[in-house]
């Protein structure tokens, strides 16, 4: 993470913007997302965009990309004034977009996603795939990524989406480059990466045939120092509207959380001492062929312990095969003293675990289904009497979580999917509460949610503990890590490569282990 | 993941055949059928048996290219039966009553067809209709406009020029015209989809439509295409269906639509979209018609067929399944990093 800490050299802004975003204001029916927000990209800066979620980040940078139209206000380019109508016309004008969530071509190749529509012709105007993947080869090796240029998108990890994406939109040698939240599923090696590239591109010495002066990158993140570590100068964003634009040097991370939020946030990590009871989840040996091997751990009632590595170190496979979604070739879990069978879930939850997933979207939600069925998934049980849902406990039960939880939604019955990040974030932990869990196990529980309500949970995890809930917890920010973890566990290529208590952990020892330079060290 | 450099592709397995050539599958199974069929009677391979075949084959591998390139962008076109239907009488009456030239007349029965492909096309992407609703519609409409233009009356093959006729029973070398062109349209559509970056893009609509939008993928002029080729093709199968059997009238290619998305299906294009191949779907067609043709001679109840036919698309599916879930295993394990 050294490179990270490194304070980023002050590129002197130049008379005319790349980008000039001027008083764009945009509504979603009674929903006013943006109001006379604005933002000025220049040529060689990298410019970081913050704010809680629901500001308007997306949109403005959706409208940046051709996807959305402004209702008012306009975009000028080198001065001029521009009206993109779709996303084409943006990228024809030298923008490129990473967008936070994934979205792949599953049935094409790793290659054809990144050259889709603009693949290399040959004879006839055939497509040439061999130059197409060769190509694609020459980005990975740039980003640093192994990769199979011709293996099908279906299947990747998140975090190996999210590097495709990232390779396309560098592909595209773009005078803009915007990423919303590029680095949510990567690791700290692969952020080095990806903001190396980054500043090559910046700074006009990428050694294609970008511009000399340079692109302007917007970086949208809820990392500060991943925010620190790239850009020269911040924009905060709050209701849809612009707030400030500072020099980076000119402003702390405090003064910026203070203007997001438009007030005080108590601690980040608000970790509450708690003297650890008995061992609740015992888990020994655990294989999973090609995943994981011999991982054995324990977390004892009112423990908070954090399973900290690399993405693909097998961190979110070992809490899948312990919660039994996917089977696990040997090994045995034990919840209070009890075995578990092997993939079953059902068993799992009736002993008293519950896994909030990774992805929410696809895992974690049923994004059509009301935010009331939602919560109560898993209740369904309690909450009915001869087979049949009985709707007022259900409606009380779901209530009580969002009320508990602070979530923000319209009716209970909209849903799920119409909620920001962070309330879809809440409303999954809602109903795993509501099942009264003796082991919580929490699968990246603040990837891509805004700093209060990033806080609000931690706040939820630590209390929950406090209460003599066992919690494990996988995540890959390490901030997240070190305040939270009465334990630290570092997983390397499927094994646990360590065990770091809350005194020991630190940036370092944790990415030594995570890396395997221990003995270099 | 670190330890890895980038590899290059590795070798084909068992599996990647499967995956990659899905058609050999439905090759053995063809070849497999037509073994049991020919022990049971010799005939069945002889030259008359097979002309049958290709005969019969013909207008649905024709009908199963357009097909596919529309099931390609998770579409489906329900309404070919029906444009056949009205190629086939447009191009027979001016044929046989205007007097109109053998050639523009098949140019005519295209467009005809071309241009109902189009209609589906404006209903689906700028009528935001789902496909299967849009081309069940068309599918009623159309035929009503045969019958409107048909009445009760039929053209006879002694109305149509001798030449027209030749051409839809000739052959060269032992094999139709009618199929020869049949292939001629699977050759190039099959190049169009796997070389050609608007091919490609059908692909890429049908895998992931808000990833294409991102990409900028000028969605609603491949979507136009897809239903233009499959009207053409079906405008061209009615020309060629008047041609083969000289008498047209109201019900031509009535219920072809449902044997040609059984091929589609049984020939592996994934009906959600992304997947699959014109030569799958080929393959699919002829298996399907070799079945028609293989049950007389095995003596088996011509009842049985539908439900042959039945099986197989669930077999196709639970293939696929299979497959799939194979893929992910072995996905699992060929990127995996643990010794």
């Amino acid at each position: 993470m050294s490179a990270l800490a490194r304070h980023p050299d002050s590129v002197p802004p130049q008379p005319v913007p790349v980008v000039s975003l001027r008083a764009l204001s945009k509504s979603f029916g009674a929903v006013q997302a943006l109001s006379g927000a604005r933002l000025d990209l220049y040529a060689g800066e990298a410019h970081a965009l913050v704010g809680e979620n629901g500001a308007g980040k997306s949109t403005l940078i959706k409208i940046l990309a051709g996807l959305y139209r402004p209702d008012a206000g306009s975009i000028e380019l080198d001065g001029e004034p521009v009206r993109f109508s779709d996303t084409a016309a943006a990228m024809a004008a030298g923008i490129a977009v990473i967008y936070q969530e994934p979205a792949l071509f599953g049935d094409l190749t790793v290659a054809e996603n990144l050259f889709i529509g603009r693949q290399p012709k040959g004879r006839f105007g055939f497509i040439d795939r061999a130059a197409m993947n060769r190509r694609a080869a020459a980005l990975f090796a740039r980003l640093g990524v192994p990769m199979d240029p011709d293996r099908p998108a279906k299947g990747l990890s998140i975090a190996d989406q999210q590097l495709v994406e990232i390779a396309k939109a560098i592909s595209l040698d773009a005078r803009v480059l915007v990423m919303d939240e590029p680095t949510a599923a990567l690791s700290g090696v692969e952020v080095e990466r990806l903001f190396g590239v980054v500043r090559a591109l910046r700074d006009g010495d990428s050694g294609s045939d970008a511009d000399a002066g340079g692109a302007a990158v917007l970086f949208i993140s809820h990392r500060f120092n991943e925010v620190e570590a790239l850009c020269q100068r911040v924009t905060v964003m709050r209701d849809g509207a612009h707030v400030s634009t500072d020099l980076l040097a000119d402003v702390g991370v405090e003064e910026l959380v203070r203007r997001m939020v438009g007030r005080d946030l108590g601690a980040m990590f608000p970790k509450q001492e708690v003297e650890p009871g008995e061992v609740v989840l015992d888990v020994e040996g655990l294989t999973r062929t090609g995943v994981c091997r011999d991982v054995g751990f324990q977390v004892r009632a009112g423990e908070i312990v954090a399973l900290a590595g690399l993405v693909g170190a097998g961190r979110s496979e070992v809490v899948q095969a312990v919660f039994g979604v996917e089977d696990r070739d040997a090994g045995t879990v034990r919840v209070g003293g009890r075995e578990l069978p092997s993939g079953d879930p059902r068993a799992a939850i009736r002993a008293g675990v519950a896994l909030v997933p990774e992805d929410r979207r696809q895992q974690g939600l049923l994004l059509d289904l009301s935010v009331l069925r939602n919560a109560t998934l898993p209740g369904r049980g309690r909450l009915s009497r001869f087979g049949f849902l009985i709707g007022g406990a259900e409606r009380r039960e779901a209530a009580e979580w969002g009320a508990r939880l602070n979530a923000k939604y319209g009716r209970l019955t909209d849903a799920a999917g119409t909620l920001s990040g962070g309330n879809q974030q809440k409303i999954v932990l809602a109903k795993w509460l509501a099942t009264n869990p003796k082991v919580l196990i929490v699968d990246e529980p603040t990837r891509g949610i805004d700093v209060g309500t990033k806080a609000e949970v931690h706040r939820l995890l630590s209390a929950l503990a406090a209460d003599g809930v066992a919690v494990l917890m996988v995540s890959s920010e390490l901030l997240e890590v070190l305040g939270m973890a009465d334990r630290v566990l570092v997983m390397r290529e499927g094994r646990i490569a360590g065990e770091l208590s809350r005194a020991e952990a630190t940036e370092e020892s944790v990415m030594r282990l995570a890396t395997g330079q221990e003995a270099a060290a | 993941m670190s330890a890895v450099g980038v590899k290059a592709r590795t070798g084909s397995t068992a599996l990647d055949l499967v995956l990659r050539f899905r058609a050999l599958g439905l090759l053995v199974a063809l070849t497999a059928l037509v073994a049991v069929t020919t022990a049971v009677n010799p005939r069945f391979l002889g030259g008359q048996s097979v002309r049958d075949v290709l005969f019969a084959a013909a207008i649905t591998v024709l009908l199963a290219c357009g097909m596919t390139v529309v099931v390609l962008t998770r579409g489906i076109d329900l309404s070919v039966g029906s444009v056949l239907g009205l190629s086939a009488y447009v191009t027979a009456s001016v044929l046989a009553e205007s007097g109109m030239p053998t050639g523009p007349a098949m140019v005519l029965g295209l467009a005809v067809g071309a241009a109902c492909g189009a209609l589906n096309g404006v209903i689906v992407h700028f009528g935001k209709v789902p496909p299967l609703v849009a081309t069940l519609g068309t599918l009623y409409v159309l035929r009503g406009v045969v019958y409107f233009l048909a009445g009760g009356s039929r053209i006879n093959a002694s109305d149509l020029p001798r030449a027209f006729l030749d051409f839809g029973n000739g052959r060269l070398l032992g094999v139709p015209y009618l199929f020869a062109v049949a292939v001629l349209v699977l050759v190039l559509v099959g190049v169009y989809l796997g070389r050609y970056r608007s091919g490609r893009d059908l692909y890429a609509l049908g895998s992931n439509p808000e990833a294409a939008r991102l990409a900028g993928l000028p969605a609603g002029r491949r979507l136009m295409t897809a239903y233009v080729l499959s009207g053409s093709l079906a405008g061209l199968g009615g020309v060629l269906y008047a041609a083969r059997f000289g008498t047209v009238d109201a019900s031509a290619g009535f219920g072809m639509e449902l044997n040609v998305v059984a091929a589609v299906v049984v020939g592996g294009v994934a009906i959600f979209g992304g997947s699959g191949t014109v030569l799958g779907a080929a393959l699919g067609a002829l298996l399907l018609t070799v079945i028609n043709n293989a049950l007389p001679v095995l003596r088996i109840d011509q009842f049985w067929q539908q439900a042959i036919i039945g099986a197989l698309i669930l077999a196709a599916i639970a293939l696929d399944r299979l497959v799939s879930i194979r893929a992910a295993r072995a996905l699992r394990q060929k990127g995996s990093h643990v010794d």
